[in-house]
């Protein structure tokens, strides 16, 4: 039943992008197309479950034991910059369909800022394993709802005629806030 | 390059936040006052010297291939420093920027600035170009947090100035008001860019 709170919670309550700012720049940076969105939603989902998993056993097995919790911060990143290379690696060799679809994305999310924020937010709620997986899951889910209906959105507006200074950056933050606004909805739905 | 140049450049020709929208987690994220986000741009702003600096002192011993991996190590490092020293001096602000401070490290202003400017640039000027792209991103969330704290909660630092008889807008200090904020914050300095041209 928790485990179930967690991944409502990540999609929509806590949603990364909508109400806790974390993962901005790919939201921006590649939400010109649904396709691309889907791509990169569908990335970082992959991604951030497995950096979820591997930081927190990272946490728990090496860190805790020598006493250097402290160093939580350099670890996270070396694992998760290293797990991307070797995903990256992996799916060239093994699954070339699916690199030809996602690999473009994959070096991009090292510098997701969502995907170290899910390694830091699981250590200090002090989720156990399993907990931080399916968080990671929910909070990757949620940024991939967010990308694809805000490039549905962008699709629709990119021909409108909008002032000029608008352009761009400005209106795209615009929309994104109107959507915070309709995501703020959730909040208070469930208190974890 | 003259060191008035490169800090006029980052503060702003280059300015982080309003012409190159880069690092836009924090500059979202904290800006709900303006003591919060001039905390946060000075706490990148001191990652951001002391990175450019190691990062162009060592910039003829790290191998090409692998500099992302060193640069991202030399950050880390220097976050966690600030970290530890904004705990013990300030826990208050500590507490209220809470997760964004450990999230330096993937701030990409400070691996951009390392790989465009301080692996190319002598020490000097890697730490003068860290000064003006910190006092530039400092000045683009303390311009947020002013206007988000105004209209949100009739405050300016922490002092109140609009009197009690306007309603204020708390959505401003919420996650929505921080989009629409920049958003037209962007737009007014793309207006200003245009009429300079035309």
């Amino acid at each position: 039943m928790n485990l179930i709170l967690i991944i409502l919670a990540g999609i929509f309550v806590n949603n990364y992008v909508l109400a806790q700012f974390l993962g901005i720049c790919p939201f921006l940076g590649v939400s010109k197309k649904v396709e691309t969105a889907t791509g990169m939603g569908v990335a970082v989902i992959f991604v951030m479950s497995l950096a979820a998993a591997v930081a927190s056993l990272v946490y728990d097995l090496i860190l805790v034991p020598l006493g250097i919790e402290y160093l939580y911060n350099i670890a996270f990143i070396l694992v998760i910059a290293s797990l991307v290379q070797f995903v990256e690696m992996f799916l060239k060799k093994a699954a070339p369909a699916l690199y030809q679809a996602l690999g473009v994305f994959l070096p991009l999310i090292t510098t997701n800022c969502a995907v170290l924020g899910v390694a830091v937010l699981n250590m200090q709620t002090g989720y156990n394993f399993i907990e931080s997986v399916i968080s990671g899951f929910g909070g990757a889910a949620g940024f991939a709802l967010a990308i694809i209906l805000f490039a549905g959105i962008r699709e629709r507006t990119e021909f409108n005629d909008t002032p000029k200074a608008f352009d761009g950056f400005p209106l795209a933050l615009i929309t994104a806030g109107l959507m915070s606004i309709a995501f703020l909805g959730f909040s208070g739905l469930i208190q974890l | 390059m003259n060191p008035i140049k490169i800090l006029k450049n980052g503060i702003i020709d280059e300015n982080p936040t309003f012409v190159q929208a880069i690092g836009m987690c924090p500059t979202l994220g904290v800006t709900s006052s303006a003591i919060n986000g001039i905390g946060m741009g000075l706490a990148t702003t001191a990652v951001l010297i002391f990175a450019n600096l190691f990062v162009s002192l060592l910039r003829k011993v790290i191998p090409d291939k692998v500099r992302i991996p060193c640069f991202i190590v030399v950050i880390a490092t220097f976050v966690t420093i600030i970290e530890f020293l904004l705990k013990a001096y300030s826990p208050s602000l500590n507490a209220s920027l809470g997760l964004y401070i450990p999230l330096i490290v993937v701030n990409c202003l400070i691996l951009a600035r390392a790989e465009a400017f301080a692996s190319k640039n002598g020490p000097v000027a890697a730490v003068v170009d860290g000064v003006g792209m910190g006092l530039g991103f400092t000045l683009g969330l303390g311009i947020l947090g002013l206007v988000r704290e105004f209209i949100g909660s009739g405050t300016l630092f922490d002092i109140t100035v609009l009197p009690e008889m306007f309603p204020r807008t708390l959505l401003f200090v919420m996650a929505p008001g921080a989009f629409f904020t920049l958003g037209i914050l962007m737009a007014g300095f793309n207006y200003m860019k245009n009429k300079k041209k035309a």
